[in-house]
């Protein structure tokens, strides 16, 4: 069947609660800075919101349920996405159909979480259960490990040097020196990359995020409420998920976008090379060149040479991102599931200030999470479009 | 390769001990079933019972079928080693301390991915052995092994902190009174034990064998009686802070079922078999589980030599078989004590001896001196908990796991 088409619901109001490394706030007080920010924009209290998408790993013993009346809402549609790095355009394209139906008017989408001293072993000790009995007991590396091993295998199959992942890495952090809410405020050289100490052998410093707290939220809404609060937005051309996908892959060396990216462009009407920019999830570097390949920007094991053919910089020929990622701005949570997101919101719309990309109208943004044992389970991907394009 | 174990060097007593860390320890009820294959020395996953799909990581449910059917059984540990990574940070306190720790992704011929820990001697490529081990934890975990390892494999710190392994360290035997004092004294120092202290009970009394001990060197005989608290007191006072492995190899046996014999018997099979191991574990447990990370003869394990009557009685033994029950019971509850401390007990269950007079009626085949001492210093190297030495004591085990019931049932007359 052909999927409906996003018609007459748009994106808007993007906001970034600028992160901390660490902090006492809980995830409640940064959710509520998000929160706060976005009803300011779309100028209503939050009584009057009746739509909430929430994704966080550190709300407990609450879920977004407590949330609500924590925060004094009174929404008739509510929704939690524990996709981790796959939550932002998972939490969009559920929020879109129930905008579209009916069900809701106004969804506001929002992802934080608090970083406290310990509190990234803590979370990482709870974090599954394959994890608990299979993971952690060996050598508790928490996902550095785990990615290590991946890309590990990944660059014995293909014969990527570790430079082509620097690549990546600094021209994320020539970005972030643009973008000053980014935690990481150093220029980053491949030399440095290259030199600096290993964590996870081939994992080295450069290749790994900082876990800090912050709040990533935008918000979805009817075109016709948007236009008549003159609000900037953005258009949802095509959208995929998946969850476990290619569960019979000895080791991921392809996520989920490779079963459905076919559908994604076609839905989108147009190819990758369309687009004006990518915002891909950058747990790790290696991550991103697994995109670059599965949605279609080169062929596989074709991640090395893309990357050294082009410019990754916001002034590039293939700007990537934008914000400096998560392995510029920091790892908050489950919000840097929607940091990429968020960040392409604000590019399509012309809002993005210092890290705009000049004539920026059409962002493919992709998501990948939760390490459950030996692979991240969920991908994501979407295509939007700022409304002049 | 594997850098040969040098002897530690002298403790300085001005160092603080460092205080026992563990590896995580919390697992699912499903991986618990590792523990219990690593328990007893065997590789094995759930396999479905109807499909036949080998599970890892352990589940409720079939990742093929969604049987719930989902028996522990033993499985073709060879695998192909795809990935490795050194892990250099971690935030965790025990792993922290031993950074840098290689752990990798085995292929199981068998069907799943395992994420395991590595072996000094495997690397990426190789075709390797997993088995399965406790961890310091008391938990199961996976190891990848070399399919031939060097001779000093075992030395290999990945593998040594699993293990129990007699090499360098100092091993306290209760009774060499005992008819396998003797010959395990002789298996640990050929294993590498450093030295070996054999406890001598009623020293007045003459006792042949006391001259090969008397011969060895590295052993020394001291007076230890485990039916008298302030011998045991004494004896710790004086070496507890070196025993790094105890093996209690005290025992009293009288043959006479429960009826028509008095309890004076029962009484004294008590004090040695039960209480002798309560003292024992009282008066040098703690000092042992307060050095389980004292470096290379760091304490390992306490060892409970005993009867497979403590498992299904004898009828001709009754009261015998219940002091063996019940000093299995407290080798159990010592096992849960010490689990935080990381020490291990290790119950050795056989059958009648061949030099044991108060077996001497018995059937073949019987259990010789050095076939324990044997099963003792492999179940050590091994660290495994549960440990069968000889035909009657493994068949009776796996009759019991089986069925207990009907183990008793067989056992006490009705089995044609």
């Amino acid at each position: 069947m052909r999927r409906a088409p996003y018609d007459g619901v748009v994106l808007t109001a993007p906001v970034s609660v600028p992160y901390v490394r660490y902090t006492n706030e809980t995830a409640h007080w940064w959710i509520a800075r998000a929160l706060r920010e976005v009803l300011k924009i779309i100028d209503m209290t939050p009584p009057e919101l009746d739509g909430l998408s929430v994704s966080s790993f550190t709300l407990a013993p609450d879920t977004p349920v407590g949330l609500t009346q924590h925060l004094g809402l009174s929404p008739r549609w509510l929704d939690t996405v524990p996709m981790g790095g796959a939550c932002g355009v998972a939490a969009m394209r559920r929020a879109a159909r129930a905008v579209q139906a009916g069900d809701v008017d106004v969804v506001a989408c929002v992802a934080g979480d608090t970083n406290r001293i310990d509190s990234f072993r803590n979370l990482l000790s709870a974090f599954s259960r394959f994890s608990m009995d299979a993971t952690f007991p060996y050598g508790f590396g928490g996902p550095n490990a785990s990615f290590a091993l991946l890309q590990d295998a990944y660059m014995a199959e293909f014969g990527t040097p570790r430079e082509a992942f620097g690549q990546i890495a600094v021209a994320q952090r020539a970005n972030a020196l643009k973008n000053p809410q980014a935690l990481m405020k150093k220029p980053l050289t491949l030399e440095d990359y290259m030199n600096a100490r290993m964590i996870s052998d081939p994992i080295g410093l450069f290749d790994c995020v900082m876990p800090c707290a912050g709040a990533e939220a935008f918000v979805m809404m009817r075109e016709d409420m948007a236009v008549a609060k003159g609000l900037p937005f953005a258009r949802i051309s095509a959208t995929i998920e998946r969850t476990n996908a290619f569960p019979n892959d000895p080791i991921q060396l392809r996520g989920g976008w490779a079963v459905d990216v076919d559908e994604l462009w076609q839905m989108a009407g147009h190819g990758p090379e369309d687009i004006d920019l990518l915002q891909t999830y950058d747990d790790y570097p290696v991550i991103c060149m697994m995109q670059f390949e599965d949605l279609g920007f080169c062929a596989k094991g074709g991640g090395a040479a893309f990357v050294a053919k082009h410019d990754l910089t916001i002034g590039g020929d293939f700007p990537h991102n934008t914000s400096g990622g998560q392995l510029s701005v920091g790892q908050a949570g489950a919000a840097g599931g929607y940091l990429g997101l968020v960040e392409a919101i604000r590019q399509v719309t012309g809002t993005a200030g210092p890290t705009q990309v000049p004539d920026a109208r059409r962002a493919a943004v992709s998501g990948f999470g939760v390490i459950n044992y030996d692979r991240g389970l969920c991908s994501a991907a979407a295509v939007i479009e700022g409304a002049g394009a | 390769m594997t850098e040969p174990l040098a002897p530690p060097p002298k403790k300085n007593p001005q160092k603080r001990t460092l205080t026992p860390l563990l590896p995580p320890a919390t697992r699912s009820r499903a991986a618990l079933g590792l523990g219990v294959m690593a328990a007893t020395g065997r590789f094995g996953l759930q396999v479905c019972a109807e499909c036949q799909a080998v599970q890892y990581p352990p589940r409720d449910a079939c990742v093929k079928c969604l049987s719930h059917d989902l028996p522990w059984q033993d499985v073709d540990p060879a695998g192909t080693l795809m990935a490795e990574t050194t892990i250099r940070v971690s935030p965790e306190p025990y792993f922290r301390e031993r950074m840098p720790w290689r752990i990798g992704a085995v292929k199981l011929d068998a069907g799943p991915m395992l994420n395991c820990h590595l072996h000094g001697e495997v690397a990426r490529g190789d075709t390797v052995r997993m088995a399965l081990k406790l961890d310091r934890a008391g938990q199961g975990v996976l190891i990848a092994l070399p399919l031939e390892g060097s001779d000093v494999m075992q030395d290999d710190p990945v593998l040594r902190a699993m293990s129990c392994d007699p090499k360098h360290r100092r091993v306290l035997i209760s009774d060499a009174r005992s008819p396998v004092a003797l010959a395990l004294a002789e298996a640990l120092l050929a294993a590498g034990a450093a030295h070996v202290f054999a406890g001598e009970p009623e020293a007045w009394r003459h006792w042949p064998a006391r001259a090969a001990f008397e011969a060895m060197e590295d052993v020394s005989l001291l007076p230890l009686d485990v039916t008298d608290v302030s011998s045991v007191q004494k004896l710790s006072a004086e070496i507890g802070g070196k025993v790094d492995i105890l093996i209690n190899s005290a025992r009293f046996t009288r043959p006479g079922g429960v009826l028509g014999n008095d309890t004076t018997f029962a009484r004294d099979a008590m004090e040695v078999n039960t209480l002798g191991l309560m003292r024992l574990a009282q008066g040098f447990g703690p000092g042992m589980a307060a050095r389980v990370q004292d470096g290379t003869n760091a304490a390992a394990a306490f060892v409970n030599l005993l009867s497979v009557q403590a498992l299904v009685p004898d009828a001709g033994f009754g009261a015998f078989g219940a002091s063996q029950a019940a000093a299995r019971s407290i080798s159990q509850s010592l096992r849960a004590e010490f689990r935080a401390s990381g020490l291990r007990v290790m119950n050795v269950y056989a059958g009648p001896g061949e030099d044991d007079p108060w077996f001497q009626p018995a059937p073949p085949p019987k259990v010789t001196p050095k076939a324990l001492a044997r099963s003792v210093v492999q179940g050590l190297v091994d660290g495994v908990e549960e440990v069968t030495c000889g035909d009657v004591a493994r068949d009776v085990y796996a009759r019991w796991q089986d069925n207990a019931l009907l183990l008793e049932r067989e056992l006490t007359g009705a089995g044609a």
